[in-house]
């Protein structure tokens, strides 16, 4: 359900619609399991390290012969992982009485990390259970390397040009040409403690050995949960991490666990522009505000300013006015002191002249 | 005002230095292309990125984060102040992302099939995905942001100011863009919660990686813009001088309020995952240095340093913040990632490895010399004066 609202979110954001290509169809919603996915069921109570399934493994993808022939058990002393020329090993553990031996390969996960992490979708999980790789579009990102819980891709280093990524294809191509009707590594074992089938009916057989041999085997199907499932199954006498199987992975597949992250990439490309625009728009408002308040205050200080002004000069002009007054009076009334003084002098001169 | 600085004999010291360098990539090149990755490097199928991702692509993608820190501070949060900090802080992210480009092609097999994820056979699913659209489509959003300075030395107007027109829906795509991918560079580490120690695992990787990015954007532009100031300070016009002190001490504050939210995405991170018990051991004293050596201790001499304006105070937060960011990136991509396999398995990078970083930084630094000398960087182009 979750990875199906985040494929629809994905699609909400237009990128599969404007990039998705016919061929890039092999999204998360098809890693659910097929109902009738084969895979292998190994079984560390039978295996012997004889490195069978190594050689057949070999011959049958047509692999560059090893260093060292696979008859020669010494390799066993070192753990060992897969390579670019090496699909499949066998390491030797130390058990509670005596050696156990597991094989390693590409446990083809119901859900694989591999592909979920790819960039170009250079691997599919198929129908018949396999999960294979298309080098035909691989850029050597290597960051299937990184994403792989169980450390199984392998890189071919030293091609400067070309480099592939190199894993164990459960013999897809063989079995799908006929060549072959089970992997290699199946055909190989001696001692049939590898059995290929219907995943389902490999879950069955593994309880029912467990419900047989209670005192045989760890009560547990290694691959049954781990990462979401794989198609290659486990089974052990000594626990699991003791033979190099870590039982600290979780049981969430990684697409599972890389579908929040994803689901909120569409999310901020949706909202960041507003909440960015939003921001921006505000700003600007609010310089324009500061600019208008500016200008309203200017003005305003401005039309003060005359209105004072006018008050101060209309009040100087009145004071002015009033003073010219007095001062006209003023004079008219000196003018009229002195010439009623001198009326007065003519008529005292005028009279001591009669006398 | 360039060519006399330029027209001075090439035989400095610091060239010298730049051509052994320049041509040690040129030796690094040739082998890489012929004897592969394994002909230069010291990565193995347990190991599949090295220093050329680790640091290469995290740091060079986190450092070149000044760029949009820059530019949205001055355009879209309105400080107009930092003007002059956007052309220096926009050419460094250009040249920080272009160098990522340029060393990936080094480092994936088949560099010729780059574009494939893009144009030939998208992965959607695929967080790496979203990393290399968004890095595609920021290095042209960040050509297209930096084309104005070389179009004015150019003397091409019309075009340069037909592009200036576009700067506010440039700068808000090259935010959403920074976002995704600061984030997705985190995110990439979201899918090996087995591989990578709990202390640095964290479903809020994405948060981290995008939070820390803030912080160590703004850092560099302090850091570099302290390294610039010398040898170009005749380039610098009079606004760049008179703002540089503000820029210094703005962005200082931004960087203590950005630091100190990213201290605290750490510990709700720690405290989600509940992860406190493995501060007792040895990974948690070495998380501990990150956290507070390089997180809040620049945090608090960043707080410091802008309240009672002592500028070389900020500047060592600066570069205490870099160095704390190089650290967290290679705490995840290399030193803490698979912390669980035994130390004959783990990774160190070859001598070819680090002398190609080296090489990469330096070539920026190159070309970083040669636009600042000759491009209106640090100054504004007299024709266009006001024009923005």
């Amino acid at each position: 359900m979750k990875r199906r609202q985040f494929l629809g979110l994905l699609g909400a954001a237009g990128i599969t619609a404007t990039l998705g290509t016919t061929k890039a169809q092999a999204s998360t919603h098809t890693f659910d399991g097929y109902p009738d996915a084969k895979g292998v069921l190994f079984d560390a109570t039978r295996c012997i390290g004889c490195r069978k399934c190594e050689a057949g493994c070999n011959k049958v993808n047509k692999l560059p012969a090893p260093a060292k022939p696979f008859a020669d058990l010494a390799v066993l002393e070192h753990e060992r992982r897969t390579d670019e020329k090496t699909y499949t090993v066998v390491n030797k553990y130390r058990g509670k009485s005596g050696p156990v031996f597991r094989k390693v390969q590409c446990n083809h996960c119901m859900e694989p990390a591999c592909a979920s992490v790819c960039f170009v979708h250079a691997f599919t999980k198929n129908p018949d259970g396999s999960v294979t790789y298309d080098p035909s579009v691989c850029v050597g990102c290597r960051y299937c390397m990184v994403a792989c819980p169980f450390n199984i891709p392998a890189y071919e280093y030293s091609d400067p040009l070309t480099p592939r990524v190199m894993k164990c294809t459960l013999c897809h191509d063989q079995i799908q040409k006929g060549e072959q009707t089970m992997p290699g590594c199946v055909a190989a074992c001696p001692k049939e403690a590898l059995t290929y089938g219907k995943r389902d009916d490999l879950i069955e057989i593994a309880r029912e050995r467990i419900r047989q041999h209670p005192e045989r085997y760890e009560h547990h199907i290694y691959g049954e949960k781990e990462m979401g499932g794989t198609n290659w199954l486990y089974l052990s006498g000594e626990p699991f991490k003791d033979i190099g199987l870590r039982e600290d992975l979780g049981n969430k597949s990684v697409p599972e666990i890389v579908s929040g992250p994803l689901s909120v990439v569409p999310m901020v490309a949706a909202l960041w522009p507003a909440l960015l625009g939003g921001v921006w728009a505000i700003n600007k408002r609010k310089e324009k505000v500061a600019a208008e308040e500016q200008k309203a205050a200017v003005k305003a200080a401005r039309a003060a300013t005359k209105a004072e002004g006018e008050a101060k000069l209309a009040k100087a002009m009145e004071s002015a006015e009033r003073d010219k007054n007095q001062a006209i009076e003023r004079e008219v009334k000196r003018a009229l002191e002195e010439a009623a003084e001198a009326a007065k002098k003519d008529a005292g001169d005028d009279g001591g002249e009669g006398a | 005002m360039s060519t006399e600085n330029t027209t001075k004999s090439y035989m400095t010291p610091a060239n010298i230095i730049t051509g052994i360098i320049l041509a040690i990539g040129l030796v690094i090149t040739v082998l890489r292309f012929t004897k592969g990755l394994a002909g230069v490097t010291n990565l193995d199928q347990n190991n599949p990125w090295g220093l050329w991702i680790g640091f290469d692509l995290l740091c060079g993608v986190a450092l070149a984060a000044g760029g949009y820190t820059t530019s949205s501070a001055c355009y879209i949060f309105g400080l107009k102040k930092y003007h002059s900090a956007v052309r220096p802080a926009i050419l460094t992210a250009f040249l920080g992302y272009a160098l990522v480009v340029f060393a990936l092609h080094y480092d994936v097999g088949r560099p010729y099939r780059l574009v494939y994820p893009i144009f030939y056979q998208p992965g959607t699913t695929s967080l790496l995905f979203e990393v290399g659209l968004c890095v595609f489509l920021y290095v042209s959003t960040l050509a297209v942001e930096f084309s104005p300075a070389m179009f004015e030395w150019l003397g091409m107007t019309k075009i340069r100011n037909a592009i200036t027109k576009l700067t506010l829906p440039l700068t808000v795509f090259g935010v959403v863009l920074s976002t995704l991918h600061q984030s997705s560079l985190g995110a990439l580490y979201i899918a090996v919660p087995s591989k990578l120690h709990p202390l640095w695992y964290s479903p809020y990787l994405a948060v981290l990686f995008f939070v820390s990015s803030i912080p160590a954007g703004l850092s560099m532009v302090i850091f570099e813009g302290t390294l610039a100031h010398k040898p170009w300070h005749h380039m610098m016009d009079k606004t760049h001088l008179d703002e540089h002190e503000g820029v210094i001490l703005g962005f200082s504050r931004g960087a203590a309020m950005s630091l100190g939210a990213y201290f605290c995405v750490k510990l709700v991170a720690m405290a989600y995952d509940n992860n406190w018990s493995y501060l007792a051991t040895g990974w948690g004293a070495w998380w501990l240095l990150e956290v507070v050596g390089f997180v809040l201790v620049p945090c608090l001499m960043y707080a410091i340093g802008s309240r009672e304006k002592n500028i070389p105070l900020i500047k060592w937060a600066a570069g205490l913040t870099v160095f704390g960011i190089i650290l967290n990136r290679l705490n995840v991509s290399l030193i803490a990632f698979n912390w669980q396999l035994p130390s004959s398995e783990r990774y160190f990078p070859s001598f070819y490895e680090i002398m190609f970083s080296i090489f990469i930084v330096t070539l920026g630094v190159t070309v970083y010399r040669f636009i600042v000398s000759r491009m209106p960087i640090f100054f504004e182009h007299p024709d266009y004066k006001d024009a923005h």
